[in-house]
């Protein structure tokens, strides 16, 4: 075989093998997404959204733990954001190579990895353990200290994507430091950082450890979040670990759900600002 | 031979050899704008800038020529402190505007920059409207009403030779001009502000002829009300523009002076050569 053919068979099966390895991945995906959709789209109904966790056997829904996981992902949101994006504005455009910034990456690189359970673990001991009672402040806490590493390293890598040149060219107009991150910086990087925060929005917006020893969860409808607090993750962990039919039927609604919560976030994060991702 | 090559140049930029001392340019009395004294400049311990000594002229164009790496770019960027940025660069001696002395660390910088301007080899337009681009180095200096700051904002984008092309466009991004139009931009970001000095490195680098042509005619237009230094790697464009010539090589100023003794009799034989061409 001469050099080329040779090397025009290596082509082929590099193609062919990725080509196998992504119709591996995609494959299963496929079924997941049709499971939770062929699953779940069946108990999709009004009753889903008025009515509340039911005991076995009765009728009901999900209303108090899809309002439950909203208000505790949402007030998690409205938390973390500003402080990771302040904490990446300081990582990218002050701290730099300061010992400090050094320490703060480091340490955010390791909660970045920590186990969501570990998470859990830790604020039911702070603030679980101590108060006596589960509630809805430590579920945001939990989602908070989960989200924030993944906003700190956006926020941080986007800003450092922005050419220095922008920052001197406000800077020699004798704009101060501040006013060059918020009007020229910032608002260069927003779409990757805004693309930042959706997508650690969905990845909490799924998450079962953190909240299963922080908020637990409510048979009620519940606004208190000094008390435990209903949510879709612990719910469908409990109806589907359950040996009731109509709790595992609710569990799966559940389920589709988030996953659709999940796929439009994404989708948003994808087509939000795709002309300026381009660029 | 070498005496042919050199008004060669001049007529290529369209001046005449023979009546090329400008007046004003006569000898090199005038006002400095700014004064370098054994100015020094060190990126951490490389030695970039040496020892170098020279007098900028209030309203005339000083050109800097010489070749890549002999530090045009490290001293412009050192005349408005751009170098504070950077923890590992500093300057030493004297850098004297308005009488006092531009190094000293109490130096508004703010300030020292709304009065010493610069322009960038590349553009950068910031990621806002062309108007806003505009306005957003006026509104760090001063207080402009809604009317004022539309006729800065002319002002400016006339200067630069840009208005006609953008009126009816000024609340589009400033990153949709092209190229050219995106560098006047700069330009008249630049201006808005009102600088006294204005410094230009390389401006028309990344421009096609026409653009850059434009950018020449404003410089010379925008020397009646501002001091201008300008890097450029183009001899026709130092001769046409400026009206001092500053030539360095590896650091140091080799030889300043009137733009046409520079381009016609060059004191020096290395300065001979690079503007020929034959080096550089
Ligand atoms: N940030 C930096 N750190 C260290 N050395 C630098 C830095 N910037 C420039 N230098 C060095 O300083 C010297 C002068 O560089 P400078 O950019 O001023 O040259 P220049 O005359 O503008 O060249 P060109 O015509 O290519 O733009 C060069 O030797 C360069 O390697
Ligand atoms: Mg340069």
């Amino acid at each position: 075989m001469n050099r080329r053919a040779w090397r025009k068979l290596v082509n082929r099966l590099a193609i062919g093998a990725s080509v196998a390895a992504m119709a591996f991945g995609l494959a299963w995906l496929l079924s997941i997404l049709w499971n939770v959709i062929s699953l779940g789209v069946g108990e999709l109904g009004w009753a889903l959204f008025t009515q509340m966790t039911p005991a076995p056997g009765s009728q009901g829904g999900l209303a108090n733990a899809i309002f439950g996981s909203a208000l505790m992902v949402g007030v998690a949101t409205l938390l973390g954001t500003p402080i990771g994006i302040l904490a990446g504005i300081y990582l990218a455009e002050y701290g730099a190579r300061s010992w400090l910034a050094n320490v703060t990456r480091f340490v955010n690189d390791m909660l970045l990895s920590a186990p969501s359970i570990v998470i859990g673990l830790f604020v039911y001991a702070v603030m679980v353990a101590t108060v006596g009672n589960f509630s809805g402040w430590a579920g945001i806490v939990a989602l908070t200290l989960l989200m924030l590493p993944v906003v700190i390293r956006t926020t941080e890598n986007m800003l450092l994507l922005v050419p220095n040149s922008l920052r001197e060219a406000a800077i020699a107009l004798g704009a101060p430091r501040w006013r060059v991150i918020t009007s020229v910086t910032l608002r260069a990087a927003r779409a990757g950082v805004i693309t930042g925060v959706l997508l650690a929005v969905a990845r909490i917006s799924g998450e079962t450890a953190p909240l299963l020893f922080t908020s637990l969860s409510n048979q009620f409808w519940s606004t208190d979040l000094n008390a435990p607090m209903a949510n879709l993750p612990v719910t469908i962990f409990k109806f589907a670990m359950s040996p009731y039919e109509d709790w595992q039927r609710l569990a799966w609604a559940g389920v589709f759900l988030i996953t659709m919560g999940v796929l439009v976030l994404n989708i948003l994060a994808r087509t939000l600002f795709k002309d300026e991702l381009k660029r | 031979m070498n005496m042919n090559m050199n008004p060669n140049i001049l007529v290529a930029a369209g001046i005449d050899p023979a009546r090329a001392v400008p007046p004003h340019a006569a000898g090199t009395a005038g006002t400095p704008a700014l004064s370098l004294r054994n100015f020094n400049f060190y990126y951490g311990k490389f030695h970039a800038i040496k020892n170098v000594s020279m007098d900028i002229q209030e309203k005339r164009v000083t050109a800097f020529i010489g070749p890549s790496g002999c530090g045009k770019s490290t001293l412009l960027r050192a005349l408005n402190r751009m170098y504070d940025l950077y923890p590992d660069q500093r300057a030493e001696g004297e850098l004297l505007f308005h009488g006092g002395n531009l190094l000293d660390r109490h130096v508004d910088l703010l300030d020292l920059r709304a009065r010493i301007g610069m322009v960038f080899q590349k553009p950068t337009p910031f990621p806002m409207s062309i108007y806003d681009n505009i306005a957003f180095g006026v509104r760090m200096h001063e207080n402009l009403t809604r009317a004022e700051m539309d006729e800065r904002v002319e002002w400016a984008l006339s200067k630069a030779a840009l208005w006609n092309e953008v009126k009816d466009i000024l609340t589009r991004n400033g990153a949709s001009l092209s190229g050219g139009q995106q560098q006047r931009l700069c330009i008249a970001r630049g201006i808005a502000v009102k600088p006294e000095v204005l410094l230009l490195d390389e401006p028309t680098s990344a421009l096609d002829p026409i653009s850059t042509a434009k950018i020449e005619e404003l410089v010379s237009e925008l020397k009646h009300e501002f001091t201008i230094a300008i890097v450029t790697h183009n001899m026709q464009q130092a001769a046409r523009v400026s009206d001092f010539t500053a030539y360095m090589y590896l650091g140091e100023l080799m030889e300043f002076g009137v733009t046409s003794q520079i381009f016609l009799k060059p004191a020096r034989k290395e300065t001979e050569d690079y503007i020929t061409g034959r080096f550089g």
